[in-house]
């Protein structure tokens, strides 16, 4: 039984600092297994379209007779599926959110020359 | 015999945290009836199993609410894998019970944080988030979200805590205990929350059992039924016990909440001490075939996932009875005879979260 | 899973369901939950009780055509929730139930969801 049982911890949150971040001017470093947004190694893709059938939502589309390869940043849910399914291992999850922004826009990549077929590396070597 | 009016009571309102609507028809300030009705987040998710196979599923699940998400993602694993006949590594199982435990003292801490907020008392609602921030940001080192875990899949979890993480997470939980157990005399001995709570919204062990209350609503009045009795995860390898209370007010059901964060806490550390060492999954071929229900202990109460496969690689059925549903028979025959200020005390002491209610 | 509990289902049929609902009452059970599942010609609505931990079920089928179910309301108060829900959802018309909605349980856009354009299963 009492009164103002809390006293002591308002005390203790008058008189120190106070618990929040400074946001902006301080930011949290964020976590290296937070799963924040998708990317890509053009470079290395081989274009096979298993990140597009694995997506839950549908968030990427690969076209392989162009070479391109888009996501939606707005749609993708961050599952990781994708990652894990890539044969070559191209995709990989960065650990920052995506920023906010007033329009939802395709973040599209598209590859130069393709990577080079491992059957020809083997004859090289 | 005083003038009835009939007050509408949500789906806005600041105390709440999904929207609920209850029509209170009340005589001066004594609520006499209350006729709930729900809807308002209703997204028919039970039947995206048509379309999205059972491997995917488990996103949706976790996607049911923010609050319970991992414990969902859980259930719906354990039960296609029971249909699949598949048995997950020890290891597995252990992360699974670490990581459900932490959920479970998240979601309690924000009950406790909102529940203070019901009765006006801000600044302890303040503190308990401030509590909180720390288990969430244990969760996002772990799992890689701070709400939707992500780390459960069909067949074990998606990814590992190392050992060493698991050691630091014990030297960490011990600092977040003790400033755990600063909040914990208010709830427990503080005139102002006793005032407002004891006496209020009484249910009877008889009552509380025949309406199919769930959870803390029902261990507050008496009954030990506790479903991770049945041994799902690593919950058989571990000690503890169910936690009661006997006096079936608003008081006892809180009581039973403050009384779980200590022994998930518990449970944590014990869960890092016996870890096995091992993979943490295991291949998956096959697609389910017959039907199982899996039942588990969300926060709120005993969850029952229903699927049905039938050897395809979509299931047939996938139904979810959330606690909150169970609770809600028994919040209507709480709020008979309750003064009209204590009705978002009352309401909130089922612990409701309508978009696990409505799917 | 280690432990596989033995979930029973016993099939009955609609016009035994308030007595068999009263004869688990009277034993003790309680109600866990009530469910319908939509197949191609038949809806299967079963109902599942608990006592300490033992669970057991019991299933009704009905066909499409004939969707009308008595309630359990008797026994269980707490089926008011479920019954409603199937009332809305799948369309079964529910007699003597105890609080109906007629309907207005869920606020929804189109009548009876669960019933319209069920998928083969195509992505």
């Amino acid at each position: 039984m009492g009164n103002f049982i809390i006293a002591k911890i308002i005390a203790r949150s008058v008189l120190s600092r106070f618990a929040t971040r400074l946001y902006p001017f301080e930011k949290r470093a964020p976590y290296a297994a937070t799963r924040g947004h998708i990317e890509n190694e053009i470079s290395r893709c081989i274009m096979c379209g298993i990140c597009q059938k694995k997506c839950p939502t549908h968030a990427i589309t690969v076209v392989r007779a162009e070479r391109n390869w888009a996501i939606e940043p707005m749609k993708c849910i961050q599952c990781g599926e994708c990652v894990t399914a890539c044969p070559v291992k191209c995709l990989s999850m960065a650990n920052t959110y995506s920023a906010a922004s007033p329009t939802k826009e395709t973040i599209l990549l598209h590859q130069e020359t393709p990577p080079p077929k491992p059957g020809a590396a083997k004859q090289e070597a | 015999m005083g003038t009835r009016t009939i007050i509408p009571f949500g789906p806005q309102h600041p105390v709440l945290p999904e929207p609920i609507h209850l029509d209170l028809v009340l005589e001066d300030e004594k609520v006499v009836e209350a006729l709930p009705s729900v809807g308002f987040v209703h997204r028919g998710l039970e039947r995206l199993a048509e379309v999205k196979d059972f491997h995917e599923l488990v996103y949706v699940a976790e996607r049911i609410c923010g609050i319970c998400s991992f414990i969902h993602g859980q259930g719906y694993c354990q039960g296609v894998e029971t249909l699949l006949n598949i048995e997950v590594p020890a290891r597995a199982k252990y992360l699974r019970t670490i990581w459900a435990e932490l959920s479970r003292i998240h979601s309690h801490i924000l009950w406790l944080g909102l529940f203070a907020d019901a009765f006006g008392f801000e600044s302890l609602f303040m503190h308990c988030w401030r509590v909180r921030e720390k288990i969430v940001d244990i969760i996002e080192a772990t799992a890689g979200g701070r709400v939707i875990f992500g780390s459960c899949k069909v067949g074990g979890a998606r990814r590992d805590i190392p050992n060493d993480v698991l050691k630091g997470i014990k030297a960490e939980l011990t600092t977040i205990e003790a400033e755990y157990n600063e909040l914990k005399p208010t709830f427990l001995h503080d005139n102002s929350v006793k005032r407002r709570t004891v006496g209020i919204g009484t249910l009877s062990k008889e009552q509380a059992y025949a309406l199919g209350a769930v959870g803390p609503t029902l261990r507050g009045s008496g009954v030990a039924s506790d479903l991770r009795t049945l041994g799902y995860a690593a919950y058989k390898d571990l000690q503890w016990e169910p936690v009661v209370e006997h006096g079936g007010d608003c008081y006892s059901r809180t009581v039973v909440r403050v009384r779980e964060v200590t022994m998930s806490f518990d449970l944590i550390r014990q869960a890092i001490d016996k870890i096995p060492e091992g993979p943490v999954d295991v291949k998956v071929t096959g697609n389910p075939t017959g039907e199982f229900f899996s039942r588990l202990e969300q926060p709120r109460g005993e969850v029952v996932y229903y699927v049905k496969g039938n050897n395809t690689k979509f299931l047939e059925r996938f139904r979810i009875r959330t606690p909150t549903f169970a609770n809600i028979a028994p919040l209507v025959v709480m709020l008979k005879g309750c003064e009209l200020p204590d009705v978002p005390v009352i309401v909130l002491t089922i612990d409701p979260c309508i978009s696990c209610t409505e799917r | 899973m280690t432990m596989i509990e033995p979930q029973p289902v016993i099939a009955i049929d609609r016009a035994d369901l308030p007595e068999k609902a009263k004869e688990f009452f009277v034993q003790g059970y309680r109600l866990v939950q009530i469910c319908a599942t939509n197949g191609d010609s038949t809806l299967e609505v079963t109902y599942s009780f608990d006592r300490d931990y033992a669970f057991t079920n019991m299933r009704v089928i009905l066909q499409k055509d004939d969707t009308v179910l008595p309630s359990i309301t008797g026994s269980f108060l707490a089926a008011f929730t479920y019954e409603n829900e199937l009332q809305d959802l799948f369309g079964i018309k529910i007699t003597d139930l105890a609080i109906n909605y007629n309907g207005n349980f869920y606020k929804m856009a189109i009548k009876t969801p669960f019933l319209v354009n069920k998928s083969s299963g195509a992505a």
